[in-house]
C-alpha cells in the first residue's frame, strides 16, 4: 500500500540527509522565498496605495486583484514561459529554465495576494488612524510606511498566505523551470515526476516532507508574532 | 531598520538566482523526452561525458512534440527524440542541422493478466492490435504528440482500424506522459502501448504483464540534432557538436550499450556514419 | 518651557460664515449654521454645548480635518509649512510602538533629527509624567496614559493651538485630572488652548472664555465667571441647569 510506505519513506528521507532531497528542498525554499520577498516589494505599497488613494478606476481595480488571487499557476507559468522563451520578446535574457525564470513566475504569481490582503488590511487600519495621523502632519502618501508597519501582523499572515501558495504550486515551476535534474527540481516538481513514474511511496513521502517543511515555517512565524505581539500589543 | 534589512535580503536573492554570464558556464541545455529520462539513461551515460568534455547536460524532459517546439524556438541547444519522420522535417525546415541516428529501443504492448483480447505472446502486433479492438478491451493512449503517441497511432493506421470510433469507450486518451498513462491502464485493466525502458522502471504495476514484444516494427529509433545555429545564433554550438559527436563516438556508444536494467540492455547503439 | 514665538503670531483664527452639511444630495444634513468667530491668542476656550451640537465638528474644520461647505477659515499667518495647531482626540489613536515612538513620531514627519526627537521627546515625557514608561508598547497603556502620551506627542509639536474634542470623556476622575493639569501646564507655558466639553465641572475648572453651541450655532460667547454667573441665553441657562433638550 502506498500509503503505508509513504511515511517510512518520508522518515528514511529525512533522516538519510540524502544530499539530492536536500538540495530540491533547498531550491524550492530559495525560490518560494525570494518570490515572497520581491512579490512584497511589490505587492504591499500597491496595497497600500489601493487602500489610501482614490482615482478613478480604483474599484475596477481593487476587483482586478481580487480576481487575481485565483490566477491559475500553469497559465501564469505559460505565460512567463512564452515571454522568456529565445522566440520571445525576453528570450535575450536567457533565463528560461533557471530558477531565475521560477522566482519570476511566482512573483508575479502571488503578488496579488499580497496586494489584495494589504489593501484590506490598511483600508480597516485607515479608517481608525487617518484623523490622528493627518493631524500629526502625515499626507496619504506619508501614511503608508507608517500604516504598512503598524499593520505588520495582519500583513505577516498575507506574506504567509503567498508564501503557502508559493511552495505548494507545480504548474509555473515546472513549465519555466523544466524540472531539470540538479537545476531546477523543486519538492513540488519531483512529487509530480515521481507519481507519474508510478513511484507513489516516494511522491507521497515527498509530499509529507513538503508539507511537514511549510508547517515547520508557519509555525516559526506564528511564535515570532506571537512574541512580538506580546513586546508591541 | 527594517527598509535596509529588505533591500539587503532582496539584493542578495537576486544575485543568487541572477543568471550566469553568457558564456562562462560551460553547459547546453538538451531537449529529449519523459520516457527517455524515466528510463534513467541519461543518469547513466551523461556522468561520463561530462567527466571527459567539462559541459554539463541539463536534460529538460519532455513530449517530443514539445521538445522540438523547444528546439524550433532555440530554448534548447540539442534535440534528442525518436520520432524519425518529425526529426526530418524539423532539419528540413531549417531548425536542426546534423542529425545522427543513435540508438533505438524496442516498445512492448503490457495489458491485463486476465488478457481479454487473448493476445498475450503474440509477436504480430497489427494483428494484436486488431483483436483489441473487435474485443473492445480497453486501451490507454498518451494522446499527447509524443513519439510513443505517433508510433502508436502508426500501429493502428496499418491495422486499418479507426480509433476514433472507440473514444470515450474503450480507447481511453490520458493526454499526459508514459508513466501517467501506465498508472491509468493499471488501475483500468486495459492495454497500452510503452517502451521497455519505462515499464521496466515502473513499479505500480498491479495485474499488467508483457502481451507483444520482439515485433520488428515494435522498434524505436532514436536521432541527435543540433539546433540550428544560423536560426538561432545564441545557439552553444561547439558544446551541443561535442555532445552530438560524443554520443555517436565508439565510447559514447557503448556507454548507451551498457546501460541496464535489472540485467536487460534497453538501448540498442546503432550509429552509422552515413552522409546524407 | 515657553514656545519660541518669536515671530508674528498666526491667531487669530477667523472663521467667517462657516456652514457645514453632510449627506447624500437628496437628504442633506446642516450642522454648522453660519459660524463666524476669532479665535485669540491668550485665553483658554471652552466650546461647551450639548451631545449633536457641533462642537467636535467645529473643532475638526479649524484644524483642517474638514471642508467646511461654505465660509472660509484662515490663520493670520504661518510660521513655516508645518501647521500651527496640534489635536487630542477623545479617543487617542497609539501606533504600534513604543510610547516614546509615539511621541517622536510628529516629529519625524517633520523631519527633525534622531537626536533632537529623542530630547524633545524625553522632555515631553518628563512633562506629562511618562518617562517611566517611555519604552513600554503604548497599545498596552491605560484609557489614561494614552492620552497623556497623545498630549505628549502634540505637545512634541511645538503648537501653538491646541485643540481638544472632549479628551476625557472615556477617562475616569484622576486621569481627568491629570489631563487637565497638563492642559494647564502647556497653556503656561504659552500655547493657545481651544477645548469641548460637555462637562459642566470641567468648564469651571479650565475655562477662561466659554463658546456656548447649541444646535450648529454659537448662541453665546462671555468670559467664564460672567457665563456661570448669569448667562444670557435661555439655552445656556437650560444647560447649565442640565434641562436643556438636544
Amino acid at each position: 500500500m502506498p500509503e503505508r510506505d509513504a511515511l517510512s519513506t518520508a522518515v528514511a528521507l529525512i533522516a538519510g540527509a540524502d544530499p539530492a532531497l536536500w538540495s530540491i528542498v533547498g531550491l524550492s525554499l530559495a525560490v518560494s522565498l525570494s518570490a515572497v520577498v520581491f512579490a512584497s516589494l511589490i505587492g504591499l505599497p500597491i496595497g497600500a496605495a489601493l487602500a489610501l488613494f482614490r482615482f478613478p478606476g480604483r474599484g475596477a481595480l481593487v476587483t482586478l486583484f481580487n480576481g487575481m488571487m485565483g490566477l491559475p499557476p500553469v497559465v501564469v507559468g505559460l505565460v512567463v514561459y512564452l515571454l522568456l522563451s529565445r522566440a520571445g520578446p525576453l528570450g535575450d535574457l536567457g533565463i528560461l529554465f533557471t530558477p531565475g525564470a521560477m522566482v519570476i513566475a511566482q512573483t508575479l504569481l502571488i503578488f496579488p495576494i499580497i496586494a489584495a490582503l494589504a489593501r484590506q488590511t490598511i483600508e480597516d487600519a485607515w479608517h481608525e488612524y487617518e484623523e490622528q495621523i493627518r493631524s500629526l502632519g502625515a499626507t496619504p502618501r506619508r501614511s503608508i510606511p507608517t500604516l504598512l508597519w503598524d499593520t505588520r501582523f495582519s500583513l505577516a499572515t498575507a506574506v504567509l498566505a503567498g508564501l503557502g501558495r508559493a511552495s505548494a504550486e507545480v504548474g509555473a515551476v515546472m513549465i519555466v523551470g523544466g524540472n531539470i535534474e540538479g537545476l531546477t527540481r523543486v519538492m513540488t516538481t519531483s512529487i509530480a515526476l515521481e507519481t507519474s513514474k508510478g513511484d507513489l511511496p516516494l511522491a507521497l513521502g515527498l509530499g509529507i516532507v513538503l508539507i511537514a517543511l511549510i508547517v515547520l515555517i508557519n509555525a516559526l512565524a506564528h511564535a515570532m508574532k506571537a512574541v512580538a505581539q506580546a513586546r508591541y500589543g | 531598520m527594517n527598509r535596509r534589512a529588505l533591500l539587503i535580503l532582496s539584493a542578495l536573492a537576486a544575485l543568487s538566482l541572477a543568471p550566469p554570464a553568457a558564456a562562462q558556464d560551460k553547459s547546453i541545455v538538451l531537449a529529449s523526452t519523459t520516457s527517455t529520462e524515466q528510463s534513467g539513461l541519461f543518469k547513466h551515460i551523461l556522468p561520463p561525458f561530462e567527466q571527459k568534455t567539462g559541459i554539463k547536460v541539463r536534460v529538460l524532459a519532455l513530449g517530443t512534440g514539445q521538445a522540438l517546439d523547444t528546439g524550433r524556438r532555440g530554448d534548447a541547444d540539442v534535440v534528442f527524440v525518436h520520432d524519425r519522420d518529425a526529426e526530418l522535417k524539423f532539419v528540413a525546415d531549417g531548425f536542426g542541422v546534423e542529425r545522427r541516428e543513435v540508438m533505438y529501443n524496442d516498445f512492448v504492448i503490457v495489458g491485463p493478466g486476465a488478457d481479454p483480447a487473448k493476445v498475450k505472446g503474440s509477436k504480430d502486433t497489427v494483428d494484436a492490435l486488431k483483436k483489441i479492438a473487435a474485443a473492445k478491451a480497453p486501451f490507454a493512449s498518451r494522446g499527447d504528440k509524443s513519439g510513443t503517441h505517433a508510433a502508436e497511432l502508426r500501429f493502428w493506421k496499418a491495422a486499418d482500424i479507426d480509433v476514433a470510433a472507440g473514444k470515450g469507450s474503450w480507447y481511453r486518451e490520458t493526454g499526459s506522459g508514459m508513466g501517467p498513462t501506465l498508472n491509468t491502464a493499471a488501475g483500468m485493466n486495459a492495454y497500452s502501448l510503452t517502451d521497455r525502458g519505462t515499464w521496466l522502471s515502473f513499479k505500480n504495476r498491479q495485474t499488467l504483464v508483457i502481451a507483444v514484444e520482439g515485433d520488428r516494427k515494435l522498434f524505436n529509433q532514436y536521432g541527435v540534432m543540433l539546433v540550428n545555429p544560423a536560426r538561432h545564433a545564441h545557439v552553444k554550438k561547439e558544446l551541443g557538436m561535442a555532445f552530438v559527436g560524443w554520443i555517436t563516438s565508439p565510447e559514447g556508444q557503448a556507454a548507451i550499450a551498457g546501460y541496464k536494467i535489472g540485467g536487460e540492455q534497453l538501448f540498442f547503439p546503432n550509429y552509422k556514419k552515413i552522409t546524407h | 518651557m515657553s514656545a519660541m514665538h518669536g515671530h508674528a503670531s498666526p491667531l487669530p483664527l477667523v472663521l467667517s460664515d462657516v456652514w457645514f452639511a453632510t449627506g447624500p444630495a437628496r437628504a442633506r444634513v446642516t450642522i454648522l449654521h453660519g459660524i463666524s468667530l476669532a479665535l485669540e491668542a491668550g485665553p483658554r476656550t471652552v466650546i461647551l454645548g450639548p451631545n449633536g451640537a457641533g462642537k467636535s465638528v467645529l473643532l475638526r474644520l479649524c484644524h483642517g480635518l474638514l471642508r467646511p461647505s461654505a465660509g472660509t477659515i484662515a490663520w493670520r499667518g504661518r510660521r513655516n509649512a508645518r501647521r500651527p495647531d496640534a489635536m487630542v482626540f477623545q479617543r487617542p489613536v497609539m501606533l504600534r510602538r513604543s510610547v516614546r515612538g509615539n511621541v517622536e513620531y510628529g516629529l519625524k514627519l517633520a523631519g527633525i533629527g534622531r537626536a533632537e526627537r529623542r530630547r524633545i521627546a524625553g522632555e515631553r515625557l518628563e512633562a506629562v509624567g511618562l518617562a517611566h514608561l517611555a519604552g513600554r508598547a503604548a497599545r498596552r497603556l491605560s484609557g489614561g496614559e494614552q492620552q497623556r502620551v497623545a498630549l505628549a506627542r502634540a505637545w512634541a509639536l511645538d503648537p501653538e493651538v491646541l485643540f481638544l474634542d472632549e479628551p476625557t470623556a472615556n477617562l475616569d476622575p484622576t486621569a481627568t485630572r491629570m489631563v487637565e493639569a497638563i492642559v494647564l501646564a502647556m497653556h503656561k507655558a504659552g500655547t493657545k488652548i481651544v477645548m469641548t466639553t460637555h462637562d459642566l465641572g470641567q468648564a469651571h475648572r479650565l475655562a477662561d472664555e466659554i463658546l456656548f453651541m447649541h444646535r450648529g450655532r454659537i448662541v453665546e460667547r462671555a468670559p467664564a465667571a460672567e457665563f456661570f454667573a448669569a448667562p444670557k441665553s435661555p439655552e445656556a441657562a437650560a444647560f447649565i441647569r442640565g434641562e436643556l433638550p438636544v
